[in-house]
């Protein structure tokens, strides 16, 4: 059996070297490994997290630092509420890198739309630091958020960061007291984004329905349906092609998505159940 | 290819200096017996346990054994189990860890103890090994606990000469002829004296064919091989619609026949247990009551369970009907673009050990037949 089958199935052991609490039930934790760590993860690509003993959950990178990996976790389940409820210094398991990635390099040229729904902010974050990185790559940039509430609302220290080079609209379902921004849904932002959409590239993440009426309403609006990409999500055991649970339709997801363009998306997500 | 000049024979006694040449080279033989009131695939001693003298009758929701006069060996049709239980198994550990003072230890799999000799392995069942071997050995991760099972695997296969009622691997293009994928191919002739045509199909089949007594088949016995598989695949009485399956699964994701084939299924998950080649699994991480020790087992899944589309927030197909689309579609649609080929091998397990009788070539022929003039589409 060779390493690389076996670091496949094997979680590594990653030490838990910073915690940050986003919100009431959202955690970012940063993991170190001592010693060989897993290949370097892309923008999109996601890792399985094991909590010993209770169980692993497919979880988005949301950002790396060198071999460091940072991941955000929205407590949901057995295994989220164990791995948010880590503290440092605590050991976890990590396989990985697994997926597709996002193309941020194809939007070179480009304006770029990156639109964000609830934690689907975290898989779109090493998007923003790639364009932040090369700003001067891409045309006009807009992130669009959209939050149940105020007090959901993940990143607060990056959006300000991120709006002095590109423009970062938020929005909530339900206002707050103390709330003056918008109120409405996340695809009521983009009319007013900026962007030339016949020239736009568009980076899609949050709950399918968000993502289904987000991307239709970018290619109503003339951005080209093959410049739409979306990180779709379904239950997954391996990570590896060969646990069947992540089908979507001739899919899986965690070898054929969870980045995927919107012509292959579109007509899979619009059957019931598929 | 059953060709003369290759062509030889070996009888009933040779399958016993077969079976003793296996153990000697240290294999596990599994092959086909009969046990509880079925052909099913167990480990054997001796070729006396191979199902002497029985068939099976089966049907829709229906497997009877049924005893016959030629003393044949290999004119069963598919039983409940294939070879899938031995090289992916139902259950395996994945890893073990320990909590140690230097941090988390982890083991893997453990290595096979068994090397496996599949005799009498039917020609359905090799393309049922071919199927898994794509899905599990041949992805960019490959299983680990598949791929050390499957190496060094051996297959001596038994060709198709009496197909139950419920196959239809002529259909699937994977029997009743063997083509491809074994070591050595046996066709049972029991007329003019019980006999197996035998051939290599590879030099690990060559070599152990030079140490069994063989004498040269005659040209009226390769005529009678080769009659009696072609009659075995003409009086197949299954088959698939013709025109390609995954488009036709592809343009009836919304069709109304889901509907219907949901008030016959009870969603058990027979079918994907008897399934040679449905692989899906799950896994459970327990811990000794220390919390020190934690293991990853895995168990075979089905998409016919509620849990198996789960995500936060509940099942993505809570529905019977869109399980039953989900596991049809896989097999005979969706698995071409996932793995380039068919999930189906036409071996009729499905059909035989659906408690209420579902028969998947029916219901493609359902989808494939035009609405009935009047009735709404």
């Amino acid at each position: 059996m060779t390493a690389a089958t076996i670091s496949g199935v094997i979680p590594l052991p990653y030490r838990v070297a910073g915690r940050r609490e986003d919100t009431a039930d959202t955690v970012t934790l940063e993991l170190d490994r001592d010693g060989e760590g897993l290949p370097e993860f892309g923008p999109g690509q996601f890792a399985m997290l094991t909590a010993y003993g209770i169980g692993e959950v497919p979880i988005s990178v949301s950002g790396s630092r060198g071999t460091r990996l940072i991941h955000t976790i929205r407590a949901v389940g057995a295994v989220t509420r164990a791995l948010c409820a880590t503290r440092s210094g605590d050991v976890i398991g990590v396989r990985g890198p697994f997926g597709t990635r996002w193309d941020v390099g194809a939007a070179a040229g480009h304006d770029v739309l990156v639109v964000a729904g609830g934690i689907g902010l975290a898989p779109l974050r090493p998007v923003v630091e790639c364009l932040l990185a090369d700003r001067r790559a891409y045309g006009h940039v807009a992130v669009l958020i959209g939050a149940r509430r105020p007090g959901e609302l993940l990143y607060p220290g990056d959006l300000r960061r991120w709006a002095a080079h590109v423009r970062v609209d938020v929005i909530v379902d339900r206002a707050e007291p103390g709330w003056r921004g918008r109120v409405g849904l996340v695809t009521g932002l983009i009319p007013a984004a900026g962007v030339d959409a016949g020239r736009a590239v568009a980076y899609v993440c949050g709950p399918e329905v968000m993502m289904r009426a987000t991307a239709r309403a970018l290619v109503d609006r003339g951005v080209q349906a093959e410049r739409v990409w979306l990180s779709l999500e379904r239950a997954m055991r391996c990570g590896a092609g060969w646990c069947g649970h992540c089908q979507l339709g001739p899919l899986l997801i965690c070898r054929d998505g969870p980045v995927v363009g919107y012509p292959v998306a579109e007509p899979l997500l619009t059957v019931r159940e598929l | 290819m059953r060709t003369a000049e290759s062509a030889q024979l070996i009888d009933v006694t040779g399958l016993e200096v077969l079976f003793g040449v296996l153990h000697e080279r240290g294999y596990t033989i599994v092959g086909p017996t009969v046990r509880d009131g079925t052909v099913t695939m167990a480990e054997l001693d001796s070729a006396t346990q191979l199902p002497w003298g029985w068939s099976a009758d089966t049907g829709p929701g229906h497997y009877r054994l049924r005893q016959r006069a030629d003393g044949a060996g290999f004119a069963h049709c598919a039983g409940p189990q294939s070879v899938k239980n031995f090289l992916h198994p139902p259950r395996a550990r994945l890893w073990s860890t320990d909590r140690t003072a230097d941090g988390i230890i982890a083991t893997g799999p453990e290595p096979p103890t068994k090397r496996y000799a599949l005799v009498g392995v039917h020609p359905c069942d090799v393309a049922a090994l071919a199927v898994l071997d794509r899905v599990l050995a041949h992805g960019e991760h490959p299983d680990p606990v598949y791929t050390a099972r499957r190496d060094g695997v051996l297959v001596v296969t038994a060709e198709c000469t009496e197909p139950g009622a419920t196959c239809f691997c002529a259909s699937m293009g994977t029997g009743p002829a063997a083509t491809g994928g074994y070591d050595l191919a046996l066709t049972e002739l029991v007329d003019g004296g019980h006999r197996f045509l035998i051939r290599p199909g590879s030099p690990a089949g060559a070599d152990l064919l030079a140490r069994l007594p063989t004498r040269p088949a005659s040209p009226v016995d390769v005529a009678a091989a080769d009659t009696a598989v072609e009659r075995a695949a003409v009086t197949m009485p299954r088959r698939m619609p013709d025109g390609s399956l995954p488009e036709l699964i592809a343009a009836n994701r919304e069709s109304p026949h889901w509907a219907d084939v949901a008030s016959r299924c009870l969603t058990c998950g027979n079918c994907t247990m008897a399934c040679p080649t449905c692989f899906c699994v799950s896994t459970t991480d327990v811990t000794d009551l220390t919390g020190e020790h934690t293991e990853r087992w895995r168990q075979w899944d089905s998409c016919f369970s509620v849990d198996f589309s789960y995500v936060h927030g509940g099942p993505v197909r809570a529905s019977g009907a869109s399980r039953y689309r989900q596991w049809i579609s896989h097999k005979l649609g969706t698995w071409h673009e996932q793995f380039g080929m068919s999930g189906c091998v036409g071996c009729g397990r499905c059909i035989a050990w659906c408690p209420a009788g579902i028969d998947i070539t029916r219901e493609a022929a359902a989808l494939a037949a035009p609405t009935p003039a009047g009735e709404p589409s």
